[in-house]
């Protein structure tokens, strides 16, 4: 059968660049599930996008479906020829056509039949507009009024082309083609093309569909600037024909400090800054414009001309801002809301400053936490709301504050993510810290508990970045005191512990699991257990002695045995048991010589490996004397508990007991 | 070179020609075009429905006293409303950039994510802002809801920023340099209520006065609105009317707002009985003109 090649352009009105990947990454998902559920060969051979279409290219496809033949079985042979006659009638076929099978039943009359297969092209003209709305994006409209489909921005015409014949079908009153659209200024209106052609066509039509294309346009005019790969990602997804232009600004800008300047080209210009050799600040950017040249410098002049206005507007705001103190803006903060149940943020700013305190926080950790939120009322934060903080820190500077004070504040929101760093400063971190936990505090007691993917006071990022400034910044508080002893805070604070351990730092899930069941209350503590755990679970004793462990847990648990008074030498059995009970205290002594090195501890713990092995091997745990047993019982509960400190060795998943 | 008024001439008729009615500017303060019954009210309902007007909208805490070259308490909007959307609606909009003399092959057009939402009217849209050559000068929405609403038909909006637009042509750093005709500046015209609106806004208006005008003109959209489900003749009761008194409480809000005499805990709560009378009278709106339609 001839294979075919499939083209869908889906176009749409400009799509939020940050949804186009995930959109086109499902399209294919959704398109490859289509061709397997109705058993159609081929699969999909690219998938591209720009912010005005949703473009998947498939091939071998077939002109349709394998043809089916199965056997239905009539009445059976004694209900005789009006009976088979009957059936023949249902299924529309001649009487000869119907055959006698015989099964463990008996003899039935039965009849082969053969299905064809349905067209590739109905299949797919069927599907497509359904499979098309399916596409999630996280806020959805409609255009052709009330109750008509949704979908990311209006969706104004759709190549559908199957070999050179279109998939018809039609989506809000958009019917599928075979034309597609060029650019907005440079392109053709309508172009005809074909799944060949496509590509080139488009091209022609300053469209260049394939992302890694465009990003390579602008890479190569990105001479010179910082590297910035999630700005480059945003202007590949909104452009359609990128090209970088290089401007400048005036010298005198760069009195201000950089952090501004940055700001302002990325964040609200979408411009790359561009550093000298020595690594200041150039007075230049980059933009990207989503035309083909400027040949008469328009469009430089133009964004120049705005970042002027910008950067003027940024001065005025450095320098009325620095007619009022931050010292002096305290008591502003009554009038700016935290949250509208938790008060302002001078109410917090009061806690945080106790918080600090709490924690054995310095003159200077005390003064930076009561002035951290004091850039909320500046102009310029009101206005570049992504330098909260670091306009703090910069206007304490200014005014004379100590370095352990300005930079506290400059770096309080840190770490912004799992990749950024934690606080350089002790300071820094008790203020990060202080913040943190009231923020989790207030909102949990009044119920702004995060749910499923909803978590708009970013509730498990406060939570994560608490995590990791406690475990990197080896601050070993008590997590009881930082949040309380009970409740549904504790559980989500677990799950963003064994996020961090797990996710951020690569310990596999049992050894989290393990070290975690023995206590998460100091985590730099936990997290050195966790290193020492990692360390020795590639030994050859430790994982069979984990499997031992986990044995010993079901024995205990089967007996109801919650632990007895001592073990009894006097009813130890010589040999494997004896054998067991001195390695045993042997490992014991040596645990708690090791002191703070658990390296050392776990691998005490994993030399009494020979003996349990041999004592499973050779004595019986459920002894007919019942006062043996008991005694075996308190030996083996001694050995699961006292080590149980360092990690819940029975967590631990083996090879063994993977299955159980 | 166009002045500020031949190239407001140009926008208005090109939508003329688009079929729109040129409205004039709503005479009740509003801090944006949408606040407008043309469109808040418009928009509600199964009517197609087109105009443009051009809108000064008021801002009291953007007021700088005429000293920033590019904020200003008041503002000029184009606002226009096509209702339902034309499916050609982007390119109508660049269009009308041609038509004010911008070439658009010469320059940079970006539609870049922008949805709009105002909590004080129950509104809300998705759209872009769109940039040209990095400066933002038209905001595009197709509203979705509006009082609460789920619109029948989805219009689109387009707003534009004439100072910006204006400024741009022109090439001046300074909207007040704007040369708004021949041998009249921006600054001519409008410096004065700058300087002074910042004046009374920030530091004059007196706080008790306008809470009191708040309160008397939600007492009195509410009172109208508590009539309407009893009104014999819906067409005749006068919703237009409690509209004007919830863009008057609306205005207060924004001027108590620059006066820093809303506490945190009270803003919300002053939003949402703005939103609730706005609310109120889209729907009484939608039931009116049920009515009439039915009648």
């Amino acid at each position: 059968m001839k294979a075919l090649p499939f083209l869908l352009e889906i176009g749409v009105e400009e799509i939020p660049d940050w949804m186009i990947q995930p959109a086109v990454k499902q399209l294919g998902e959704l398109f490859e599930t289509l061709l397997k559920d109705n058993k159609l060969s081929g699969q999909v051979t690219s998938l591209d996008a720009t912010p005005r279409r949703l473009v998947l290219r498939a091939d071998g496809l077939p002109t349709r479906q394998p043809s089916s033949s199965d056997l239905i079985t009539g009445p059976p042979k004694a209900a005789g020829e009006n009976a088979a006659a009957g059936f023949a009638r249902k299924l529309g076929v001649e009487l000869s056509a119907l055959k006698v099978i015989t099964t463990p039943k008996g003899e039935y009359f039965a009849c082969r039949r053969r299905t064809r297969g349905q067209a590739t092209l109905e299949i797919l003209s069927a599907s497509l507009p359904e499979l098309i709305l399916k596409i999630y994006f996280p806020k959805t409209m409609y255009w052709k009024g009330k109750g008509s489909p949704r979908f990311i921005r209006p969706i104004r015409w759709l190549v559908a082309l199957l070999g050179g014949r279109v998939v018809p079908f039609e989506i809000a009153g958009v019917a599928s083609g075979r034309f597609s659209r060029g650019h907005r200024q440079l392109g053709k209106a309508k172009i005809r093309v074909q799944v060949s052609d496509y590509q080139q066509q488009l091209r022609d039509n300053c469209v260049l569909v394939s992302a890694g294309e465009r990003q390579a346009r602008i890479e190569a005019g990105l001479a010179g600037a910082a590297p910035d790969p999630s700005l480059l990602n945003t202007l590949v997804y909104l452009t359609e024909f990128p090209t970088p232009i290089t401007g400048s600004f005036d010298e005198q800008f760069l009195s201000l400090p950089e952090e501004i300047l940055v700001t302002v080209m990325r964040h609200h210009q979408k411009y790359f800054s561009v550093r000298n050799s020595d690594g200041s600040l150039a007075p230049k950017f980059i933009a990207v414009m989503n035309t083909k040249d400027d040949p008469e410098g328009l469009v430089r002049q133009g964004n120049e001309r705005v970042l002027r206005a910008r950067f003027n507007d940024a001065r005025f705001f450095w320098d009325f801002d620095q007619q009022k103190r931050l010292a002096d803006r305290v008591g502003d903060l009554a009038h700016v809301t935290w949250q509208a149940q938790l008060g302002s943020y001078l109410d917090k700013t009061r806690r945080m400053v106790g918080l600090v305190q709490e924690l054995g926080g310095s003159e200077a950790a005390q003064r930076a936490a009561l002035l951290s939120k004091c850039d909320l009322t500046t102009e310029m934060v009101k206005e570049l709301t992504e330098l909260q903080g670091i306009m703090g820190g910069l206007y304490a500077r200014a005014q004379g504050e100590p370095e352990s004070v300005w930079r506290a504040i400059y770096e309080h929101y840190r770490p912004l993510s799992m990749e950024d760093s934690i606080p350089s400063t002790l300071e820094g971190r008790l203020v990060s810290l202080a913040d943190r936990i009231d923020t989790l505090r207030g909102c949990f007691a009044v119920g702004l508990i995060p749910t499923g993917s909803k978590d708009p006071f970013g509730l498990r990022r406060a939570a994560q970045g608490l995590v990791k400034i406690l475990v990197e910044g080896r601050l070993p508080f008590r997590i009881g005191s930082l949040i309380g002893e009970s409740g549904e805070l504790r559980e989500f604070l677990l799950d963003r512990i064994r996020y961090y351990f797990r996710d951020v730092r690569g310990f596999r899930y049992d050894e989290v699991n393990a070290a975690l069941a023995a206590g998460w209350e100091d985590l730099v503590d936990a997290e050195q257990r966790l290193v020492a755990l990692q360390a020795v679970r590639p030994t050859e004793d430790f994982e069979p002695l984990a499997a031992s462990f986990k044995r010993i847990r079901n024995i205990l648990r089967q007996a109801q045995f919650g632990g007895g008074a001592g073990v009894d030498e006097s009813l130890l059995e010589p040999g494997p048991e004896c054998a067991l009970w001195e390695a045993f205290r042997a490992a014991l002594a040596a645990v708690q010589a090791a002191g703070p090195d658990y390296g050392a501890k776990l691998k005490a713990v994993a030399g009494m490996r020979p003996a349990v092995d041999l004592f499973f091997e050779k004595v019986l745990v459920n002894a007919p004397d019942e006062r043996v047993r008991r005694n075996r019982l308190t030996l083996l509960h001694g050995l699961l508990t006292e080590f149980s400190a360092i990690a819940d060795f029975s967590e631990i998943v083996t090879q063994g007991n993977q299955t159980e | 070179m166009d002045s500020f008024q031949q190239i407001l001439f140009k926008l208005k008729k090109y939508w003329a020609d688009r079929g729109c009615i040129i409205q004039e500017p709503y005479d009740v303060e509003v801090g944006a075009g949408t606040m407008c019954p043309e469109t808040f009210l418009r928009v509600l309902g199964p009517r197609p429905y087109r105009v443009a007007y051009v809108q000064p909208s008021r801002r009291p805490a953007d007021g700088r006293y005429g000293a920033n070259p590019n904020r200003l308490f008041k503002h000029a909007q184009l606002q226009v409303i096509l209702k339902p959307s034309p499916e050609d609606v982007m390119d109508q909009y660049l269009r009308s950039l041609e038509a004010i003399g911008i070439d658009l092959r010469k320059h940079d057009i970006k539609f870049e994510e922008d949805n709009w939402e105002s909590p004080t009217l129950g509104a809300w849209g998705i759209g872009w802002q769109v940039m040209l050559d990095g400066l933002e000068i038209t905001q595009f929405t197709y509203f979705q809801q509006c009082g609460g609403v789920d619109l029948d038909l989805v219009p689109a909006e387009l707003t534009y920023g004439l100072e910006r637009l204006a400024a741009f042509l022109q090439g001046v750093p300074s909207v007040y340099e704007i040369q708004w005709a021949p041998g009249v500046s921006y600054g001519d015209v409008r410096f004065a209520d700058e300087l002074q609106f910042s004046v009374y806004n920030f530091e004059m208006a007196d706080v008790p006065t306008l809470w009191k005008l708040f309160e008397l003109h939600e007492k009195e959209c509410q009172r109208l609105l508590n009539a309407f489900p009893e009104a014999p003749d819906k067409n005749r009761f006068p919703l237009l009317a409690a509209y004007d008194q919830v863009l008057k409480c609306s205005h207060l809000f924004n001027l108590l707002d620059s006066r820093g005499a809303i506490s945190v805990t009270e803003r919300v709560g002053v939003i949402a009985r703005v939103r609730k009378l706005a609310v109120g009278v889209a729907q009484a709106w939608v039931d009116q003109n049920q009515a009439e339609v039915a009648a």
